[in-house]
């Protein structure tokens, strides 16, 4: 009995390398996940290029208005007279990209304050989170209306106003899904060997909460969009006279019994879009639980 | 006494939040780097209108004396007068209160039951069909804009495929709110469906953990019959969160009210903002921005005393 | 058997719901009336599993597929839905592992122990339910006036909630009783007197235990009958002596070597690898992979359990054969050098944890090349003066040296060099390495704070590796491809790849299971002797110390209680307080020598 130490036969055996799955990896497994991806590519292929194959300008008028079928259309002309495929082919892309930009904005500062709350638990996240906290008691929508009211629709406002209201829910999210990740152990192994705060918030905090964090990216990105075209509707599009799905919908609704595909063309690119990032954020959210309830079962 | 404490602390930070907020709306509405009265007045405006608009609305005042003016007059329920028209604001608002506040009660009153008893259902039948189901569908409204839902809804219910219902609502000035339920009908179906999927899932969330917790195992183990086990154990445990959904729902319809209101043309305070940000009114829009938030803190305050009250663990800390 | 059967298992099979993976098979097991069996088994062996199927319970995505329960001569699995629950509760109870979560937190205590009468028609009025309540909260030792029993859960203390447990279990007068580790997390004193009531009250009123634990030593001292259960199995089973004294399977016989005990001076041995899961289960036997006697035929089949002798079953072809185990190595022999300085010195510390002082005036040496093992039960300040010689806890006042060198509070103000000289080994190896990094990486990565080139670290890795018995083809996995012992051992390789002065090793087998800790504690003697460590050693289990440390720091309430060479506190101690905890520590020789 001298071999009590050896190690076992199965650790003899290698096993293959094999970096443990992404969240997106075992997220695209989901159906739900794939149709919110297809969604997701037509309707940002839409946004960004149809532009392009629009076969009238987006300002050009065409024929009689609110009229469904009109010589050289495929779906009719709208209030103005203009071609409805044409403008909804151009409504996209301003909606997208402030959406983009808003979220993207809104996920650095919101990532950074909630690791940085997180570590430095204590007064500086007391501050920091009952500050997001007020901020919350705000409806967006409602900010995003004060704050125009005397600027206007510009595009610069309506990012930054999205931006700053996203903030503090990403920051709420990325601060409850680092606290756990702060109390284990290998952070305060990393502490032991003196590691500066950024490395530690940087490459042992934040891969660590990427799971949680795509989730959220996906599910603001979802709202950020809906935000925008809502404001659009409103009457706050950036361009005056420019086509957004969120203002054709407004601009068309009276006629909406005669001429229907202003309203209804629209609606359905924005409720396609925004179901296909809601798709993928819920695809990301099963999948990142799934993950962790097997870390938990170890 | 505890709780007596504990309640004045949630007001005092419901108090500070207000504060907070009024100087959020006011530095937005009037202090950018822009000038109301040009706003307002457009750019051929002369100088003599644009000063003469400055003294009358006070604009001419350093800013620390326009916001305590605005302050004071919110405090003593006299917020001003509307850009508009000259006349006081509560004069051309207050039925409009009224309205908006019948369609979030009623809406409340709709979703509030229907979010508990779906997010309970589904955590019971967790991934069964109807769990799955919902699960589907709920996503699919939740992610939705309620403009682009109350569209379609239009398109099902009011125009091309079953006229049944008004596309919009009447309710003439001095009338309340009730007078026309029918054209009711589509803005609370729109409000409903745009926050109960939402807050379903938010209870059945709670719900699953509560469900799945060791002492629900334990009332089993002790044989004692499902219903005790979830009437006795389960439920004392899931009512602290529901609290928190209704705030959340109440929370999401001061918000979405305001779209719903315009889509429908429902004479509220969502249409009233809709068009005072449009003439650039600030007087109306700082006042609105005010009363939803003032709703908000409220509600939040309500259920956070509600946690505190049924929760033991919470309850007990205070003595 | 004995006559009077209470509990009587056959057969049992358990699956993973829909896969046709056993969890647990041919499971048989008999309790008779007034005795106590003890379920021993390392975790996810299916013994929790066995005890709530005595209640008729599955869990979630787990069903049990054959065999038969009967209690008192009535089956149990093929009753209703109604009939089981009449009986669970009343004919058959549990108590629970974890009090703090079973009991409801928004329901009196009172109203818990009552709804257990009410449902099971105790008694003709409610006066007469009151009046039992009063008597079991009497028999568990509780206060039973109106007050405590209007208390919440979270009003109560750990010992006095599995106290409460109790006596819902005991309430309707039980024939069986199934205990689940239900002294987990208490500490030694409160364990010692909960098993003290669990054993008069199952003597007292005749009810046949069925006690599920990891523990060894509680075992030999509560249980009559002892069953081994290992991969879903039952390996060997028999009276409690004659499983400790005469065990003939080779899993018991690593068991009892591996389980450290307070009487005993013999140096554990441990033994590596882990049990095949459900699902990954070979034909044969489940301990041949690790078995050191292992022949063609227990890869074949698995063995049937025969007997050994009257009352004792074992499960395998090579049953009694094999030596007797002995130690790999030779043990500690320690340069005591008494000329050099202290490797760590710490004078009069005093440490608050958020303002509140936890840790009073402490001062004790670690000298050059040897282990000092500080032992203290939860709520101590032992983790809080080891994080703070660490630098990771900040709120401290005194004197720490390291080397004859007063360290900065926080490990960011002292110099590189410092802190590579203290290194620390944390609690749970499942949280303490970075998931997406590989072993290579994060055993490299103090070398790279060092200022070493990628290649020179990723070098002394590898060979950091095969010196904590590890080849350096782990250096490419990721944590989550390795057991809980390997993951350790990772994080000691990574803890001595710098070469420190010091190395804190802060209950660093606590979450292993005995076999796997044994292991640990092994390769942290080897490394002891080889490489002249001075380590401080921090545990709350008196008994692993003994094969481990040369001296012993006891504190409690943060002060230094007795502090001395480890055979003196351990055997002489000169404190009631050191006095009382050895004395409540439950031992394995102690309880096989009372019988």
């Amino acid at each position: 009995m001298s071999t009590v130490d050896t190690p076992p036969p199965t650790a003899a055996t290698p096993q293959p390398v094999r970096k443990p799955d992404g969240v997106f990896k075992v997220a695209l497994r989901m159906w739900r996940t794939r149709i919110g991806v297809v969604l997701l590519v037509i309707l940002v292929g839409i946004a960004l290029f149809g532009p392009y194959f629009a076969p009238y300008g987006e300002q050009e008028f065409v024929g009689q208005p609110n009229t469904r079928h009109v010589e050289g259309t495929l779906l009719g002309t709208d209030y103005f007279g203009q071609d409805v495929l044409s403008r909804a082919l151009h409504g996209g892309r301003s909606i997208l990209l402030l959406a983009v930009a808003s979220t993207a904005l809104a996920l650095v500062f919101g990532v950074a304050i909630g690791l940085v709350a997180a570590y430095n638990r204590g007064r500086l996240d007391d501050v920091l989170m009952r500050s997001m906290d007020i901020s919350l008691a705000f409806p967006q929508l409602l900010l995003a209306l004060v704050a125009l009211t005397t600027i206007g629709p510009e595009p610069w406002l309506i990012v930054a106003i999205v931006a700053i209201t996203t903030t503090p829910r990403i920051a709420r999210i990325t601060r409850g899904a680092a606290v756990p990740v702060v109390e284990r152990d290998f952070v305060g192994a990393a502490e032991a060997l003196g590691e500066s705060r950024t490395r530690i918030l940087w490459s042992e905090l934040l891969p660590n909460v990427s799971g949680p964090l795509l989730v959220e990216a996906n599910l603001r990105l979802t709202y950020s969009i809906g935000l925008i075209a809502s404001l659009g509707f409103l009457g706050f599009a950036t361009r005056v006279n420019a086509a957004d799905w969120g203002l054709m919908v407004n601009e068309n609704r009276i006629a909406l019994s005669v001429q229907p595909w202003g309203t209804v063309l629209p609606a359905i690119a924005i409720a396609l879009l925004t179901v296909g990032t809601g798709l993928i954020a819920d695809g990301l959210s099963r999948a990142s639980a799934g993950i962790d309830r097997a870390k938990g079962d170890q | 006494m505890g709780i007596l404490k504990l309640v004045l602390r949630r007001l005092a930070l419901g108090v500070l939040t207000l504060f907070v907020v009024s100087l959020a709306v006011f530095l937005l509405s009037q202090a950018l780097p822009s000038d109301p009265a040009r706003a307002v007045l457009g750019r051929e405006a002369t100088e003599e209108n644009v000063a003469a608009f400055r003294a009358q609305y006070g604009l001419d005042q350093p800013m620390i004396k326009q916001y305590t003016t605005w302050i004071k007059g919110l405090l003593s329920g006299e917020p001003g007068v509307s850009y508009s028209n000259g006349e006081p604001i509560m004069d051309f608002l207050g039925d409009r209160i009224k309205n908006s506040l019948f369609l979030m009660f009623m809406g409340s009153l709709i979703s509030i039951p229907l979010s508990l008893l779906i997010g309970s259902y589904a955590a019971l039948r967790r991934d069964k069909t109807f769990d799955n189901a919902n699960s589907v569908s709920s996503l699919i409204l939740a992610a939705m804009p309620e403009f682009v839902l109350g569209a379609f809804l239009v398109v099902l219910f009011a125009t091309n495929v079953w006229n049944i219902f008004p596309a919009t609502i009447r309710i003439r000035p001095g009338e309340p709110p009730w007078s026309d339920m029918k054209g009711m009908i589509l803005p609370l179906l729109t409000l409903t469906l745009a926050v109960t999927p939402y807050v379903s899932r938010v209870v059945r969330a709670s719900m699953i953990e509560v469900l799945e917790s060791d002492y629900v195992e334990m009332g089993r183990l002790k044989g004692l019959p499902e219903r005790t086990v979830l009437w006795r154990h389960a439920m004392p445990n899931a009512i602290g969160p529901t609290f928190q959904v209704m705030a959340l729902n109440v929370a999401y319809m001061a918000g979405g009210v305001v779209v719903v209101e315009s889509l429908f043309n429902f004479p509220g305070i969502g249409l009233a903002m809709r068009d005072a940000v449009r003439d650039v009114n600030i007087p109306v829009v700082q006042f609105l921005a005010m009363f939803i938030s003032f709703i908000y803190v409220i509600t939040n305050l309500a259920a956070d005393i509600g946690t505190i009250l049924v929760t033991p663990r919470l309850r007990t800390r205070l003595s | 058997m004995s006559e009077h059967v209470t509990l009587d298992i056959r057969d049992l099979r358990i699956e993973v719901d829909g896969t046709g993976n056993d969890i647990v098979d041919e499971v048989t097991l008999q309790v008779p009336r007034g005795q106590v069996l003890g379920l021993v088994g390392e975790s996810g062996s299916g013994k929790t599993t066995v005890g709530l199927a005595v209640l008729g319970h599955a869990r979630k995505g787990v069903a049990i597929s054959s065999g038969s329960i009967e209690i008192n001569g009535r089956a149990l699995l093929s009753r209703s839905a109604k009939d089981l629950r009449a009986m669970r509760g009343s004919l058959v109870t549990y108590v629970p592992q974890d009090p703090s979560m079973s009991l409801n937190p928004a329901l009196r205590i009172g109203t818990q122990i009552l709804e257990v009468l009410e449902h099971h028609g105790f008694g003709s009025s409610q006066q007469e339910r009151r009046e039992r309540v009063e008597q079991v909260m009497t028999e568990v030792a509780l206060p039973n006036d109106r007050d405590f029993l209007r208390r919440y859960p979270h009003q109560l203390s750990g010992g006095q909630q599995q106290r409460v447990g109790l006596a819902m279990a005991f309430a309707c007068r039980p024939a069986v009783i199934v205990l689940d580790e239900p002294t987990t997390g208490l500490d030694v004193s409160t364990q010692s007197h909960v098993l003290a009531t669990v054993r008069d009250l199952c003597h007292q009123h005749g009810v046949a235990a069925l006690y599920v634990t990891h523990d060894l030593a509680v075992v030999a001292n509560l249980a009559d009958r002892v069953a081994v259960m290992y991969a879903g199995r039952i390996v060997e089973q028999g009276p409690t002596k004659a499983i400790f004294d005469n065990a003939q399977h080779p899993y018991t016989r690593h068991l009892t070597a591996a389980a450290p005990d307070i009487n005993s001076d013999e140096p554990v041995i441990g033994l590596r690898g882990r049990a095949p899961a459900p699902g990954k289960r070979p034909a044969g036997c489940a301990f041949a992979l690790r078995c050191e006697l292992v022949t063609d035929e227990c890869r074949e089949q698995f063995p049937v359990e025969r007997p050994v002798l009257r009352d004792h079953l074992v499960r395998c072809f090579q049953a009694g054969r094999g030596e007797r185990l002995t130690p790999a190595q030779t043990p500690v022999s320690v340069r005591r050098d008494s000329e050099s300085a202290p490797a760590l010195q710490i004078r009069h510390v005093d440490a608050a944890y958020t303002g509140h002082q936890v840790v009073h005036d402490v001062t004790f040496d670690v000298p050059r090349g040897q282990c000092v093992a500080l032992v203290g039960e939860s709520g101590s300040g032992k983790t809080t003066l080891t994080r703070s010689v660490g630098g990771l806890h900040r709120e401290w006042n005194g004197e720490i040296l390291l080397d004859g060198v007063a360290l900065a509070r926080s490990s960011r103000d002292r110099p590189t060099a410092q802190r590579l000289s203290i290194q620390y080994v944390f609690q749970n190896p499942y949280s303490s390495l970075h998931p997406r990094r590989t072993v290579g990486e994060s055993v490299s990565r103090p070398l790279r704070v060092a200022g070493a080139s990628a290649r020179e670290a990723s070098h002394a890795a590898a060979e950091m590796l095969e010196r904590v018995s590890l080849t350096a083809a782990y250096a490419s996995r990721y944590p989550d491809q390795l057991s809980g012992g390997e993951r350790q051992r990772v994080a000691i390789a990574r803890a001595l790849v710098c070469k420190p002065s010091v190395l804190v090793c802060d209950e660093v087998t606590s979450a292993l299971d005995v076999l796997v800790q044994a292991a640990v504690v092994e390769l942290l003697v080897g490394l002891q002797r080889d490489l002249g460590l001075s380590m401080l050693f921090v545990t709350h289990n008196l008994p692993l110390v003994r094969s481990l440390a040369q001296q012993v720091v006891v504190l409690a309430d943060g002060k230094v209680v007795e502090a001395g060479p480890t055979e003196q506190v351990l055997t002489r101690p000169e404190q009631e307080y050191t006095q009382r905890l050895l004395a409540d520590t439950p031992s394995i020789a102690a309880a096989l020598a009372a019988d």
